[in-house]
């Protein structure tokens, strides 16, 4: 391979004047982190809220919460980030969609809600199929001790399905990461795209995609290491993962 | 609001949109299925054979590729297969290979990886017994494994790798990333050529909804019928 590989790349001063290409890309980890971040948190309230919609015994909550997940699962991620970014200002009332465009920081704000809506989806088929997978003699049980619906869910339903579906919830969590990578072609400055420019910059392909992917595998490990300790703590004493 | 949507750029455009770009597109989804499929399920056999040293390089494999964005992988690939191409033909410079070898490459590699996992449960769902008579009636490794084992394991997973294969057809729109024309790169080119971008993204998020949709009710449909009773 007549490749030219330059290691040292890396401490280099970076054209954009600010640090070397080490800090380029430490930065565009930063941004995937808050993006994964914030679309997490977003992907969890509305995937518990969608998820639970979907289990309860109303015919009408069923059916928003099955279009909705149907809607989020059935486009890509790219077109819907797409959606989020040129269509929508464009469709709302004209001084909403200036204040929307001209929003600091308008890519990571939309990248995180449109992987947060997009992510939320699958977050609440974990939660449904978490909550049916327990015994119906649980709901019974806390009906026929006078627990209304919500009581049933907060005390009874969630506190075991969210533990059932720990190790799901962990590997959405890895592709709610991985997806930031998509938000570079809206032109938010994550990880990926930090690599890409800076390949562009100093002609170090491989370097530059090299760095990237062990920041990730880095990442990836760690966001493991933790989940499995929060799976042990949590976990109930004789049941499931329990000891 | 709606009021300046213009739905004749659609008409007009409605021939490039799916003969070339839908087109580009479905061919992706179709050879990189078949590809990582076959890849997939040699990963999902190299990992249960109880050999040394090959599982681990299988699962090494899949847990590496299923560690990275997808977007990065499309990078890496565009950039390493004109080296790799080089090295295996012996060329004097980096060879350059066309938009589409480049990503259809790119997707069996990386879905080979997903098909695998899907691949090994569906093997490991086939109850021991069987592997164990069908090496007691003296049939070789490969016999047990084409005539026994993969046959029942692709039955049991139809369902499941027909889903990924609706993921895969999703996932093909990140080869915008590389400005090939797949349907969405299609619709991106006619929306900054004409000026209209809600008209394009809608009509593309329309059109992957309905066949994505549509695939989905297919696979459940399936589902029930190619379900074995036991």
């Amino acid at each position: 391979m007549n490749y030219n590989w330059n290691w040292g790349i890396f401490w280099e001063p970076s054209p954009e004047g600010a640090g070397t290409y080490f800090d380029m890309l430490l930065s565009g980890l930063n941004w995937t982190l808050a993006t994964a971040a914030l679309a997490w948190v977003l992907a969890l309230i509305l995937g518990s809220i969608i998820g639970v919609l979907r289990t309860l015994p109303s015919k009408p909550a069923n059916r928003f919460a099955t279009a909705y997940v149907e809607f989020f699962r059935n486009i890509p991620i790219l077109v819907q980030l797409f959606l989020w970014f040129f269509v929508l200002p464009e469709l709302l009332p004209q001084a909403a969609g200036l204040w929307l465009k001209q929003l600091p920081n308008a890519a990571f704000w939309t990248a995180a809600v449109g992987i947060g809506f997009y992510m939320s989806a699958r977050v609440a088929e974990q939660l449904r199929a978490g909550i049916n997978a327990l015994p119906r003699g649980q709901s019974m049980a806390a009906r026929a001790l006078g627990l209304t619906t919500a009581q049933t869910y907060i005390y009874v339903l969630l506190p075991m399905a969210y533990r059932i579906i720990l190790p799901p919830l962990t590997s959405e969590f890895l592709n709610t990461i991985k997806n930031t990578a998509v938000a570079l072609t809206i032109g938010l400055l994550e990880l990926t795209g930090r690599a890409r420019s800076m390949q562009e910059f100093s002609f170090q392909v491989f370097e530059a995609f090299t760095a990237a992917t062990i920041l990730y595998l880095l990442v990836n490990a760690v966001v493991v290491v933790v989940m499995r300790f929060i799976e042990r703590r949590v976990a109930v004493p004789g049941y499931i993962t329990g000891k | 609001m709606f009021s300046n949507i213009d739905l004749d750029v659609i008409w007009q455009s409605l021939p490039y949109l799916f003969l070339d770009g839908m087109r580009f597109t479905l061919m992706l989804t179709a050879m990189a299925t078949a590809g990582g499929i076959v890849l997939g399920t040699l990963l999902a056999m190299m990992r249960l054979s109880g050999l040394p040293v090959l599982p681990q390089i299988a699962a090494g494999y899949t847990n590496f590729m299923r560690s990275l964005p997808l977007v990065l992988v499309i990078f890496w690939f565009y950039f390493l297969i004109p080296y790799v191409g080089q090295w295996i033909t012996g060329a004097s410079r980096p060879i350059s290979v066309g938009a589409f070898m480049s990503a259809l490459v790119t997707f069996t590699l990386f879905e080979a990886a997903y098909f695998s996992e899907i691949m090994r449960a569906g093997i490991q769902s086939i109850p021991r017994g069987q592997v164990a008579a069908g090496y007691a009636l003296g049939l070789t490794y490969w016999q047990v494994m084409g005539n026994i084992v993969l046959p029942q394991a692709f039955r049991n997973m139809l369902p499941v790798l027909l889903t990924q294969t609706i993921i895969l057809f999703q996932d093909t729109s990140l080869v915008y990333v590389l400005s090939i024309t797949d349907f969405l790169g299609a619709a991106s080119k006619v929306a900054q050529r004409d000026g209209r971008l809600v008209e394009m993204y809608l009509f593309a998020a329309l059109v992957y909804f309905v066949m994505s949709y549509a695939a989905s009710r297919f696979v459940k449909r399936l589902q029930a019928r190619v379900a074995v009773i036991r």
